[in-house]
């Protein structure tokens, strides 16, 4: 008999499985949920960009492309982050095509943290830097974001989880799960404290062109003297609707993407052929398609950060990405216990917020990535289940 | 476009509230607008979308060509007038191209329509000719999907 447990590497077996599994069991076995809690656009991939992929394919264009991904796709990905975000790269040497943002995520935490390294990790926030920075032997510090600073990570908290031991901060803004960003002059205030303590940043900019009112995503590649020891994170999924087209990117020094190009080399060969073709032609003519979806998400925030205020649950306003985060601490419920009851008395599935660390009890994710009908029903649904469980 | 009139053409159904928070305008602006765009017969009406064929007894529908000879000083006003004052039409166009007018008619049954068109309509004095056809499957109407397969499902994963 094969002893599993003695073969398996013990740093993967010791990364926890996600604890709310259970949640999840459930929600995915009921028939007819009204769901809250899916957390990718609804929008298909604008046609113009799937008929690229779909030329690509036809003209035979199915064999590897080159491990940082094709030239052109790699000047098309500069020319946008200086378009839209004012930093320049160099595409030669600075860019790395990756599957998704996730692959970017990986292999950027792979190649700067080690055994000894501490890495700091703002929460709430997307479920894998955790992980990934445990599976390098380093150490993940959480810093707990709040909701009366609008859950932005201060230069105060930051400052204060800092040891000598610290490498990595990872920015994780627009924020999943919170919905939070960083305006210019927040991470201006971050950036002091990254160059005074020498540390090195990976910013998660995959909702970077989802940001509501006048004020738009700053990268923070963009702040003074943060280019050079800047990892940014970007991809296609949200922007663009191209989940499923697995494609991001990451853009960085050289000599951190050099490593990083390594790691993606050996591991998974180049990003998918066809989800190029097609990203070249969305970041070409795909400026309209942003802006139309962003409208659409922002009467539907709108509608729903409303619907909330008005059932009396407190929730600060999102500008970023396509969640927003109530706090149902008045239910004197727990997030499980709310969206179980939620889920089985109303067949209405939103993401309990402790999902997304410790600091996210109290509150529970909510996606609007669904159209004005579908909101407004389980809206409606969520706000019979307060009057229930208040009465 | 106006994006009230999108929503409310959309579904008709939103409360003022609801359209306040999804347009960032206030309650009593919207109510003007709505008004207003009522008196000026902007918005002609609120009304559900049926699907007919699952209610027992479900009516047939037919659209049907007609080929005039314009009145000399009305046109095809005057006619139009005429088609558009029998109840079973449903809707009239004026067309470009190889026919004139096209009519949606319903009735009971195929027979219903086939009287319809041959004592009513082709009697008719400019009346040229006509050309019936019978609507089999609705597929789509007034931008609502009527084909009902899985297509329509959120096949999105709950992905963590």
């Amino acid at each position: 008999m094969v002893d599993y447990e003695s073969i398996l590497n013990s740093r993967i077996k010791q990364v926890k499985p996600s604890g709310i599994r259970r949640f999840f069991d459930i929600a995915n076995e009921m028939d007819h949920v009204i769901s809250l809690s899916i957390g990718e656009p609804d929008f298909k991939t604008p046609w113009h960009v799937r008929e690229e992929g779909i030329k690509s394919l036809e003209k035979g264009k199915t064999w590897y492309s080159p491990n940082r991904g094709f030239a052109n796709l790699r000047r098309e990905i500069t020319n946008y982050y200086k378009r839209r975000f004012n930093v320049e790269y160099n595409p030669d040497s600075e860019v790395l095509v990756t599957v998704g943002g996730s692959e970017g995520i990986d292999v950027c935490i792979r190649c700067l943290a080690q055994q000894g390294d501490e890495v700091l990790i703002p929460q709430p926030c997307f479920v894998c830097y955790e992980p990934i920075t445990q599976m390098t032997g380093a150490t993940p510090v959480i810093i707990q974001t709040k909701e009366e600073n609008d859950f932005r990570l201060t230069a105060q908290e930051l400052e204060e989880h800092i040891t000598p031991r610290t490498k990595l901060l990872i920015l994780p803004y627009p924020n999943n799960p919170t919905g939070a960003v960083m305006r210019r002059s927040d991470l201006e205030e971050i950036a002091q404290v990254v160059k005074r303590h020498n540390l090195f940043v990976l910013s998660d900019e995959i909702y970077g062109e989802l940001t509501y009112g006048a004020e738009r995503h700053v990268s923070f590649a963009e702040i003074e003297g943060m280019k050079e020891r800047t990892v940014v994170i970007n991809g296609f999924s949200k922007a663009y609707a191209m989940t499923g087209w697995r494609l991001g990117y990451a853009l960085g020094p050289a000599p951190v993407l050099e490593q990083m190009t390594k790691l993606h080399q050996f591991a998974i060969m180049s990003a998918p052929t066809t989800a190029q073709y097609a990203a070249i032609e969305a970041l070409k003519n795909g400026d309209s398609d942003i802006e139309n979806m962003k409208k659409q998400y922002d009467m539907r925030r709108r509608l729903v950060v409303g619907s909330f205020q008005k059932m009396g649950l407190s929730c600060f306003e999102p500008n970023g990405a396509f969640y927003c985060f109530p706090c149902i601490k008045s239910t004197g419920l727990s997030s499980e216990e709310f969206c179980l009851g939620l889920i089985n008395s109303k067949h209405v599935a939103v993401v309990p917020g402790n999902a997304f660390g410790e600091c996210g009890e109290g509150y529970i994710r909510v996606s609007y990535s669904y159209s004005l009908d579908h909101l407004g029903e389980a809206l409606n649904r969520i706000e019979e289940y307060l009057n229930e469980i208040k009465g | 476009m106006d994006e009230l009139l999108k929503l409310l053409s959309e579904n008709s159904k939103f409360t003022i509230e609801e359209l306040s928070m999804i347009l960032d305008e206030p309650q009593d602006y919207l109510e003007k607008q709505i008004k207003e765009y009522e008196d000026k017969g902007v918005i002609k009406g609120y009304q559900a979308i049926v699907d007919w064929e699952k209610i027992s007894g479900s009516k047939v529908t037919a659209m049907i060509e007609i080929k005039v000879t314009p009145e000399k000083d009305t046109g095809f006003d005057e006619i139009a007038s005429k088609i558009m004052s029998f109840e079973e039409v449903e809707s009239l166009y004026l067309m470009a191209g190889t026919y004139d007018f096209a009519v949606y008619v319903t009735g009971k049954t195929m027979q219903d329509v086939a009287m319809f068109v041959s004592r009513r309509l082709s009697t008719i004095e400019s009346v040229l000719s006509t050309s019936t056809h019978f609507l089999l499957k609705k597929y789509k109407e007034s931008g609502i999907d009527f084909y009902e397969d899985d297509s329509k499902e959120d096949k999105r994963s709950l992905v963590l």
